[in-house]
């Protein structure tokens, strides 16, 4: 393989997992796909399938004010090696991203780390605090054109101040992301499924009811002011359901589900029988790990659209706040370099998705409902090249350690995954190659 | 037995062991000079990140008359709050050479994860709503002082569930004796899924007393009701909790005269517990603080002396 030519050409990969071909890059487009194609710089792609790069709608890259878990630098590498070509960095930072000011410095250090597109989400309110409406409009109409506004982390739970936002974001073309989370019914002490589990361990309880409610609640404020919802995260079979109905009434609701609430489940918290320990923190995510049947539920409703994209809620954190009572730890998990991996075993492997649809949720429907232009596009000429070259057939074991991530705070440490992203082009520029990132095979 | 973190790390052999010790340890009790020493040269350290008086006490007394030294350090306070991390605390005190760490938190699972930090032994003193075996242990002694053994006998436990560590030990360890045991709570104070326990459960407190519901009643345990659930919605007052829950003179007419009544303490008189019952002739209150000393002396000796079949001499 070498480096630092003008023409790039990917050679023999499937894309969407279909047949075998030849795809050439130059000036970041793909200028042809077919077969015998050369150019300066080879990719093998023998093999491998070739996907759209993929667009997380939710990510925590802790920048600015928790540097030492995560930059944006960090959580771009992190991201481009788990084959996103752009990534949207949520809102509760310190200071929170509410002014143009904020937003416009998060995406001009993603412009300077320039290994995926960062695309910063707004807060809903000022502060975060659910009072009153931060400066949508002036983020809006920023350099950073912000699309996607969300107080996450906390719910918009007064249901006036949720209808204002719904009714004033529509000028922008925004959408309103919700951490559904009633905090009447789940508390800041909440921290984990109300159910045997948590009785058993003495945890307080995360009811299923407190992210329903306020889904079903949000769905119809949505119809009222026909704008654009977009539910973060869901975690329970009740959800869906909520959502389904939703979307049968032609409300315009979008979804995510999170790829550990594909594959966990709350029976981690009183261990494992493999020796894993009781309460270990690094499974306490919010929201919570949920049963078996929450799992099956949300892998059903991906595999049928009813959810529609999977988004990572990526949440570094410093091992000294993880290392406390599980009560006391911090909510989140690692996910820009697993995802993948995860959704090959949870939808893939288990026959419920094919990779046009992997395609579909990880990249087109989440360029869709962020407005990210020139990404989740086809794999046709003419289109932007944002590319992801994966191994679907080597299974690799996850080692926390090897993480570009800051932080090390991954429940997939240990374990094995069906797939893993070999490269990842950028607009036309390869970030990784052979599973590392590509300024560094190059230096 | 390394650490003794859940009452369900107890099989019965092991249990019927401890408060079989317990009763040796028990007898020294009454006598003048009550020093045994069996742990001189062992340094025991009560490691409290919570407040207790009762707990500590009993844990400190039990750990001196084995001739250990005992060191209490308070950690209270979130070490969220003083930017120390639960293992940086664990891995300092632990650091120090100690044998054992008795631990009590505030928060669930804080000793478990705690044991899997340090080398010493751990004895769980109480973690948040989760568990309490050594009271567990102490009123299946008592239970067992009035009552002889515990297989078929029936024990009815009222009060706050939800929030009680009290409540989870004594299930785990009253059904390892073979006792049946049944909760009386209103639904508010019910754990999530408590139809998954090894017990029966009541919202009625009389039906349960007189033994209509789940047959006649052997002992009873009030449980402590924090004030503070009253804001929480979990009930509208003192009055109505008193009139559901509480152990009037009226509802300890529906016990036999045989059937003790326990409580964790502090009680709260008047709440979930009246006068008449805190003090009559069934209540083996004071009973079980003094068994709290010679079954903490009972679990010590059997995780620091290394043999636990060896019989104490006395």
């Amino acid at each position: 393989m070498t480096a630092g030519g003008t023409s790039i050409v990917i050679k023999g990969a499937k894309p969407l997992g279909g047949k075998a071909t030849d795809v050439r890059i130059e000036h970041g487009l793909i200028t042809e796909v077919g077969p015998s194609l050369s150019a300066d710089q080879t990719i093998e792609g023998d093999g491998l399938v070739l996907l759209p790069g993929f667009v997380d709608l939710h990510t925590h890259l802790r920048e600015p004010g928790r540097e030492d878990t995560e930059t944006i630098a960090t959580g771009s590498a992190a991201a481009a090696l788990g084959g996103f070509t752009a990534v949207h960095a949520m809102a509760n930072t310190n200071p929170v991203a509410d002014t143009a000011e904020i937003v416009e410095q998060v995406y001009r250090l993603g412009q300077a780390a320039g290994l995926v597109e960062v695309r910063p989400v707004g807060a809903v309110t000022h502060g975060l605090e659910g009072e009153t409406l931060a400066e949508i409009g002036t983020m809006a109409r920023s350099a950073a054109g912000v699309r996607v506004f969300s107080d996450d982390g906390r719910c918009v739970h007064d249901a006036r101040l949720m209808r204002r936002a719904l009714e004033y974001i529509k000028p922008f073309d925004a959408v309103l992301a919700q951490h559904a989370q009633d905090p009447r019914l789940a508390d800041h002490t909440a921290c984990a499924h109300e159910g045997p589990i948590s009785g058993k361990l003495g945890l307080a309880g995360w009811p299923a009811v407190a992210e329903e409610s306020i889904i079903a609640r949000d769905v119809m404020l949505a119809e009222h002011t026909g704008s654009r919802l977009h539910v973060c995260h869901v975690s329970t079979a009740g959800s869906v359901e909520v959502i389904r109905w939703a979307k049968s009434r032609g409300i315009d609701v979008t979804a995510e589900v999170t790829p550990h609430h594909l594959l966990l489940t709350v029976d981690l918290l009183a261990g494992d029988s493999a020796g894993g320990a009781a309460y270990d923190p690094v499974y306490k995510v919010n929201p919570p790990l949920r049963r078996s049947e929450d799992v099956e539920a949300l892998r059903a409703a991906l595999a049928d659209g009813t959810i529609d994209a999977v988004a990572t809620d990526h949440a570094p954190h410093a091992s000294h706040d993880k290392e406390h009572a599980f009560g006391e730890a911090a909510f989140g998990m690692l996910g820009l370099e697993t995802a993948l991996g995860v959704v090959a075993e949870s939808m893939v492997a288990t026959g419920l998705l094919d990779w046009a649809g992997v395609a579909d949720r990880m990249s087109m429907r989440p360029a869709v409902i962020g407005r990210v232009p020139g990404q989740g596009r086809p794999i046709a000429v003419g289109e932007p090249a944002n590319l992801t070259l994966v191994d679907a057939t080597t299974p690799h074991v996850v080692d926390a350690y090897a993480l570009a991530s800051l932080s090390r705070n991954t429940p997939f440490a240990g374990r094995t995954l069906p797939a893993r992203v070999v490269a990842t082009v950028f607009r036309g520029r390869p970030t990784v190659l052979d599973s590392a990132l590509a300024e560094l095979i190059t230096a | 037995m390394k650490n003794l973190l859940s009452a369900a790390d107890l099989d019965r052999d092991e249990a019927l062991a401890i408060l079989d010790t317990a009763s040796q340890m028990h007898a020294i009790q009454t006598r003048e000079v009550k020093k045994l020493p069996p742990l001189r040269g062992r340094t025991i350290v009560n490691l409290f990140f919570e407040d207790s008086t009762r707990t500590r006490s009993s844990f400190e007394i039990a750990g001196k008359w084995l001739s250990a030294d005992v060191i209490n350090v308070s950690a209270k306070g979130s070490s969220v709050s003083k930017g120390e991390s639960l293992r940086d605390t664990a891995l300092t005190v632990a650091a120090m050479g100690v044998d054992a760490l008795v631990v009590r938190h505030h928060a669930s699972g804080a000793v478990q994860q705690l044991a899997d930090w340090v080398d010493c032994h751990v004895v769980n003193a109480g973690d948040g709503t989760h568990e309490h075996p050594t009271q567990a242990l102490l009123d299946a002694y008592t239970l067992r002082g009035k009552l002889g053994d515990l297989a078929d006998r029936h024990i009815v436990i009222v009060g706050d569930i939800t929030h009680s560590r009290v409540a989870r030990s004594n299930v785990l360890l009253l059904n390892t004796l073979g006792a049946r045991v049944t909760l009386v709570a209103p639904p508010t104070l019910m754990p999530s899924a408590v139809g998954t326990w090894p017990c029966t459960t009541s919202w009625d407190l009389d039906a349960t007393l007189s033994g209509k519901e789940h047959g006649d009643v052997d002992a009873v345990m009030m449980l402590r009701v924090q004030r503070e659930r009253m804001s929480g919605g979990y009930f509208p007052s003192e009055r109505e909790y008193a009139i559901g829950y509480g152990l009037s003179p009226k509802r300890l007419e529906l016990l036999a005269e045989s059937a003790p009544v326990l409580h964790p303490g502090p009680m709260n008189r008047g709440l979930e517990i009246s006068s008449a019952a805190a003090d009559g002739l069934r209540s083996v209150v004071l009973d079980q603080v003094q068994a709290g000393v010679a079954v903490r002396m009972a679990v010590l000796y059997r995780l620091l002396s290394g043999a636990p079949e060896e019989a104490v001499a006395v």
